[in-house]
Parts: C-alpha cells; sequence; structure tokens
C-alpha cells in the first residue's frame, strides 16, 4: 500500500478541514496563491473573499464571538498580513480566539527585503498569544492544530501562523499526518480554581453585607451564562456586567442593575463604590472600569477569578485570587455553597437592596425626547430593540452609538453583543455582522454604527453583495466624530478638533450602488415604522441612515479621575 | 529592589524575542540578560536581573509565565542563592607601579590577568554585582580603563532546589 503524499497548500486546507472549520474569511495574493488552488479544489471549507484583510479578520472574530467557534484568516505575505494588524489586536485585547494564516515569502528568500516580505511574526508578536513559523512541509498539519489548541484555550485570543511558500508549492509532498490531541510540554493552563480559595472565596461571599457580582467577557469565552444566573440567583445579588461582560446574564433579570464603568449606570456604579465584597467574575478592572485605581473600592474585599493569572492583581489588588476558567469556578463555588447548606439572609439582603434601588429609582440611564421630531440616538436604539423583539445580533463599531446601543439595548442572552471593548477599533462593526450573519443565515445581524465608524470598513458592502449576506446597518448619523466631540465639549473648551465629517457621502446611493437598499429616516414619527419596513426586506442588506441630534452626549459618564461612583448623570449635573 | 529571574524555555526560533519583547512592551526594565542552551538542548536558560517592588515583580514573573514558550520561572532573590557575571577589563599599564598595582588589585580580588598587551593588561574576574562593581572602582584610582565587557549575572539556587522541566 502507498502512502497518499500532499503538498503543503493542501496540508493547510486538510487540517483546517480536520479541525472541523467551516469557513475562511481570506483575501488571495502571491505567497499563498497554492493555498487558493487547494481551496478551490475541496468542498470541506468554504473561503469568503473580503475586500480588505482588516475586514477578514473583524469578520472571523464576529463569527467566533457569536459561535464560539475558531474563527480562521488567510491572508498574504507582506501588505495582506500587515492589514491584519487591527484585526489581531481586536482579537487579542477581547480574548478572542483567532488562526491567522499568513503567507510568506519562500524561506530562501526571507530577510532579503524580497517582494511583499514583512516579518509578520515579529509584527504581531506584542498581540497574539502565540505565533509559529512554519520550517518544514511535514509539521504544516501539527502546528496548525497547536495554533487552535493554543487560540482556543486557558485565555483565548489569537495565532498566527507563518506559511513560507517554498512550504506550499505542488512540486513538494509528504504523508499527511494530524495529531488533534495536543500536548505542549510548557503549557498547561490552569482550568479548576483551587478548592482552598473556593472555600475562603465563599466564606467571604456568605459574610457579605453588602455582595456585588461584577462579571466581564470570560463568562461569555467560557459559556458559563446559565450557572451566572444560577450563582445570581442563589445569593440574590446585585449583578453588573462590563461591555464585554454584556447579556453574561440577561439584561432584562431583577439582579441585573446594569454595565459600569465609565458609562455605566449609577447603580452599578455605587453598589461597586458601597460594596464590602466585590466578586468578579471574567472581568479585569480595566481602567474604563475603574477610573481612578487610588480611589477604587478601597473598602472592599476583592474576590477575584480569572482564568489568566496576569489579570489578577494587576491593576487592582485582589484579596482572595481564585484562577480558572469562569463555568469551572461557578460550578465549584455553587457546589461549595450546597455543602455548607447556605441559605440567602432575607434581613441583610432586603436592607442592601433597598439602598441599590434608591440608586436604581434615579433611573441615570435615560433622555429627554426632542420636541421637533429631532431623533435621539437613545430613541433609536430603543426602536431597534422594539422592532427586533430584543433577539438581534447587535455588532457595534465604536464611539457614541457603541455606549448608547450597550445602555438601551438589554441582551438577552450572551454572544447578542459584539463589540471592540478592549481596543476600541473603528470599522470592527460591518465586518463583524458579516461574520454573525454567516453563522446564523436566518437571524438579524445588525451592524450598529456611526458616519465615522461605517466609512472605516464601507467596502465590505461589496462582499455583502457577492455573499448575499442581509445585515441590517443601522447608522446613526450625528454628521460627526460623536465621541471625539463630545470629549471636545467637556474637556476641550468646545473646540472641535476635526470632529466634524465635512463631504459625507449620500449614504442611501452608496448603499445602493452597491446593489442594496438604503434608507434615510429623519424625523422620530417615522423611525419605528421605517425600521420595521427595514427589518421585513429578510433577504436584503439595508442600510439604514439615521439622522440623529448631534448634540447628544452619552451620559451616565464618570467624572475624570474620580472614584468608581463619581459620575456625570447629565450635561452638568453630578450624581 | 534588584530581582534575579530564572527563565527555562524551549530553545526555539522567537523564544527569546518574545521575553525580550514583553519586557519592552509593559515597560519592565531589564538591568542584564544572559540566555544559552541548557544540558538538554531543546531548552535554553535565561537569567534576568531587573529592578522593581514585589507588585511589579510579581506581574513580570505572571506575564513571562504566560509565554507559551516559558516551562519555569523563578524569582531566584526570594531564597538562598548564588549569583556570578564574569567581567572581562582590559586597563592601561604603562609602567612597572600601575602594573604591579593592577596585579595586587586583581590578586587581591580573586581574578586573573589573561591577557597583555604593549600598554595593557586583560583582567578576568568572576563575582556578584557588588565584587564586580567595587573591583572596578578599584581600579580606576590607579589606572585609566580602556574597554570592559560584563557577561550579565546567572544564578542558581544553593542546596537540593532545582530549575528543571
Amino acid at each position: 500500500m502507498t502512502t497518499e503524499l500532499f503538498n503543503g497548500a493542501e496540508m493547510v486546507v486538510k487540517a483546517l478541514a480536520a479541525l472541523k472549520v467551516k469557513y475562511i474569511f481570506g483575501y488571495p495574493g502571491g505567497s499563498v496563491l497554492d493555498i487558493y488552488d487547494a481551496i478551490f479544489q475541496q468542498d470541506e471549507v468554504e473561503h469568503i473573499l473580503v475586500r480588505h484583510e482588516q475586514a477578514a479578520t473583524h469578520m472571523a472574530d464576529g463569527y467566533t464571538r457569536a459561535t464560539g467557534e475558531v474563527g480562521v484568516v488567510l491572508a498574504t505575505s507582506g501588505p495582506g498580513a500587515t492589514n491584519c494588524v487591527t484585526g489581531i489586536a481586536t482579537a487579542y485585547m477581547d480574548s478572542i480566539p483567532m488562526v491567522v494564516l499568513a503567507g510568506q515569502v519562500a524561506t530562501t528568500l526571507i530577510g532579503d527585503d524580497a517582494f511583499q516580505e514583512t516579518d509578520i511574526v515579529g509584527c504581531s508578536r506584542p498581540i497574539v498569544k502565540h505565533s509559529f513559523s512554519c520550517r518544514s512541509l511535514e509539521e504544516i498539519p501539527n502546528v496548525i492544530a497547536k495554533a487552535f489548541y493554543l487560540a482556543n484555550s486557558g485565555r483565548p485570543g489569537p495565532v498566527v501562523v507563518e506559511l513560507p511558500k517554498d512550504m506550499l508549492i505542488p512540486q513538494n509532498k509528504a504523508p499527511f499526518h494530524i495529531e488533534t490531541n495536543v500536548q505542549i510540554r510548557s503549557y498547561s493552563p490552569t482550568v479548576k480554581g483551587h478548592p482552598k480559595q473556593i472555600k475562603k472565596a465563599v466564606n467571604t461571599i456568605v459574610n457579605a453585607q453588602r455582595l456585588v457580582i461584577y462579571s466581564g467577557g470570560g463568562i461569555i469565552s467560557a459559556n458559563a451564562s446559565e450557572l451566572l444566573t444560577q450563582l445570581v440567583e442563589t445569593l440574590d445579588a446585585p449583578i453588573t456586567n462590563t461591555l464585554m461582560g454584556l447579556g453574561g446574564i440577561s439584561g432584562l433579570h431583577k439582579n441585573f442593575i446594569g454595565m459600569l464603568g465609565m458609562h455605566g449606570s449609577l447603580e452599578a456604579n455605587k453598589a461597586m463604590a458601597n460594596a464590602d465584597v466585590i466578586l468578579a467574575l471574567g472581568a479585569r478592572f480595566d481602567d474604563r472600569v475603574t477610573n481612578n485605581v487610588e480611589k477604587f473600592c478601597p473598602n472592599a474585599t476583592i474576590v477575584h477569578v480569572d482564568v489568566d493569572p496576569t489579570s489578577i492583581s494587576k491593576t487592582i489588588n485582589a484579596h482572595i485570587p481564585v484562577v480558572g476558567l469562569a463555568d469551572v469556578v461557578i460550578q465549584q463555588l455553587l457546589d461549595e455553597l450546597t455543602a455548607i447548606g447556605f441559605k440567602a439572609d432575607q434581613e441583610r439582603l432586603a436592607k442592601w437592596w433597598q439602598q441599590v434601588e434608591g440608586w436604581r429609582s434615579v433611573n441615570s440611564v435615560s433622555y429627554e425626547k426632542n420636541d421637533n421630531g429631532l431623533i435621539k440616538p437613545q430613541q433609536a436604539v430603543e426602536a431597534l430593540y422594539k422592532v427586533t423583539n430584543g433577539e438581534a445580533y447587535i455588532c457595534s463599531d465604536v464611539g457614541q452609538h457603541q455606549m448608547f446601543a450597550a445602555q438601551y439595548y438589554p441582551f438577552a442572552k450572551p454572544r447578542q453583543w459584539i463589540n471592540s471593548g478592549g481596543l476600541g477599533t473603528m470599522g470592527f462593526g460591518l465586518p463583524a455582522a458579516m461574520g454573525a450573519q454567516v453563522a446564523f443565515p436566518d437571524a438579524h445581524a445588525v451592524c450598529v454604527t456611526g458616519d465615522g465608524s461605517i466609512q472605516m470598513n464601507i467596502q465590505e458592502l461589496s462582499t455583502c453583495l457577492q455573499y448575499g449576506l442581509p445585515v441590517k446597518i443601522v447608522s446613526l448619523n450625528n454628521r460627526s466624530l460623536g465621541m471625539v466631540r463630545q470629549w471636545q465639549d467637556m474637556i476641550y473648551g468646545g473646540r472641535h478638533s476635526s470632529s466634524y465629517m465635512e463631504s459625507l457621502p449620500d449614504f442611501v446611493k452608496l448603499a445602493e450602488s452597491y446593489g442594496h437598499v438604503g434608507i434615510q429616516i429623519n424625523h422620530a414619527d417615522e423611525l419605528e415604522d421605517k425600521l420595521a419596513e427595514a427589518f421585513a426586506l429578510k433577504d436584503r442588506l439595508v442600510f439604514i441612515d439615521i439622522l440623529v441630534d448631534e448634540k447628544e452626549h452619552v451620559y451616565p459618564m464618570q467624572i475624570r479621575h474620580g472614584a468608581v461612583d463619581e459620575m456625570w448623570i447629565k450635561k452638568g449635573e453630578k450624581a | 529592589m534588584r530581582r534575579i529571574l530564572s527563565i527555562l524555555l524551549e530553545n526555539e526560533p522567537g523564544s527569546l524575542s518574545r521575553i525580550v519583547g514583553l519586557f519592552s512592551q509593559r515597560s519592565f526594565n531589564i538591568e542584564s540578560l544572559t540566555v544559552a542552551p541548557t544540558e538538554d538542548d531543546s531548552l535554553s536558560r535565561i537569567t534576568i536581573a531587573t529592578l522593581g517592588d514585589d507588585k511589579v515583580v510579581e506581574q513580570i514573573v505572571k506575564q513571562v509565565n504566560k509565554l507559551v514558550d516559558v516551562l519555569k520561572v523563578t524569582d531566584l532573590t526570594e531564597r538562598a542563592h548564588v549569583e556570578r557575571e564574569i567581567l572581562l577589563i582590559k586597563v592601561l599599564a604603562m609602567n612597572e607601579k600601575t602594573r604591579s598595582e593592577v596585579k595586587r588589585i586583581t590578586d587581591i580580588f580573586r581574578g586573573s590577568v589573561i591577557d597583555i598587551g604593549k600598554q595593557v593588561y586583560t583582567v578576568q574576574m568572576t563575582g556578584d554585582d557588588d565584587k564586580l562593581n567595587a573591583f572596578i572602582e578599584a581600579l580606576k584610582n590607579e589606572t585609566e580603563i580602556i574597554e570592559s565587557v560584563r557577561s550579565g549575572t546567572v544564578g542558581i539556587a544553593r542546596g537540593d532546589k532545582a530549575l528543571r522541566a
């Protein structure tokens, strides 16, 4: 019997198929043409051609955030690879598993400044979990298997695999072997919380007078929502989510007190500031949460659960660190609570909840409608919620609209809310929505964006046409870079330096020229009806250009350098 | 506070640059860094001398540990250990008085003159950071230093404690 032989390009595709990859998001070029030839000759893995490599990374990212499956990107060497850098950094900051296959010039040319040569392993080093450069044909399948394993275990993140051209050419062949049960001797992420720490954590939690649960993206990536909800209900504690953690518990749950941090609700930030015990689950005390770390909750005992030990005591000292996966640790906490026969102290809870309800009653996440029909951006998000029945995948760009979406669209389920929280990448929204739409063709995949962000990856309207992706683009068009403008209003004496978007295109005609439907909404009275009409066009991409009040600011907002709960409630009004 | 970290990592292309990149990316300090393969040539051992308070060093150790290539990290300065550095130093030795003074200082510090030129002595000195600094100061009082090179600190724990894969 003769062993079947494969070239490197075929091995790449076979490896992806063996790892159950359904889609690759990419763009061809010289160094990866052999891979494209191999893709052409099989039908297990489908390739989706974007219009810019950055969009490929965000599309893979959106696909991953919607499904939990590792997203795969394929780009050529040089500019193809460097165009991926922003998308890799976006995934890195939000701990999203991704494998980026980047072409490279032949090993005989590496270092010679060859055509389309860049050191992508070097360029991406600070923003990847790990990277590989294949230097033999035989190792390709196992390197790809390792890349997947690394990307999707422990704290997830992007992995770059560099594939030099001479590893891929048809002339060189070898037998295909892949070991999908990967073992790496230098890598063994902690999964389970240390039993002693679990006991300590539970002891602290059950003795708390004013417990608040603060959960983040770790809940989403560990698929720990149900367990989290169970924990919240067992303890009957108030829970707040980070921007990345929204949907970790239903936004409609009675214990949910809103997002915390810079644009969080008053009750969330107040609860944090007044808690005697903070249970942090899969969140990392980001500066957009803590505000001034020197003033951050000095009297609280902090129990910090995270899969990544570096996240613990990095910015805020944890009194009780627990390293482990969120789902596993929450189960351990629940088991321990059962073991000690925990019963919630109703009196204690009632007192705490009374305080929390007091803050809640301020109704800090609110706005006033205009009398003249000029649409408030918050109003647009509320209408979107209504029209989509709260069930859409909301993929946001970056800016004011992102915060309005986070505040006014309560997410009932995890993975419904897809945004670039850590890096804040404008241009993320549209390709991310496309990725979610690829994953769920029948769902509403919505890109909530603004007139600034949408122009950063607008070329992908063409990809949407090619693949029939009926994404709904909800653009809160305020003719300016709203968040920049807000800061300029608040901090820079109202000097709008380069935050006004002159010469905006006619977005309706733009959508039409790409073969899609475009509509404009400019009066509050027609907001819901026109949105409903747009969403009724199930098979079409609709660009919904909503002209909103350009003077609106996002509130509430933490006061700079202040404590977590020092906030502006509205223009000129402090909490 | 000065700390000595010992790192055992895969001896693979790029693994050193990940360590160095990490330090610059997170603005951790590197006072010295040495690296070489171990007796098992699939592994390299790095010794880094760094400065930082407890919180910073805790972060450094955790961040280094997080690198996929790294098998083990330890802060040698947490316990009894031995540290050594090699200094090769070329000094002006123009006349009998300077030559004998350089030789005398070298003997006192238990180093050796390993090469001579028409007007220079080259001295090898082994010891910890403090000793080498003291030796250099002593030489400076007697003659002019032409050139010097230090290996950077290497270290190992005392007793049975070992850093192994």
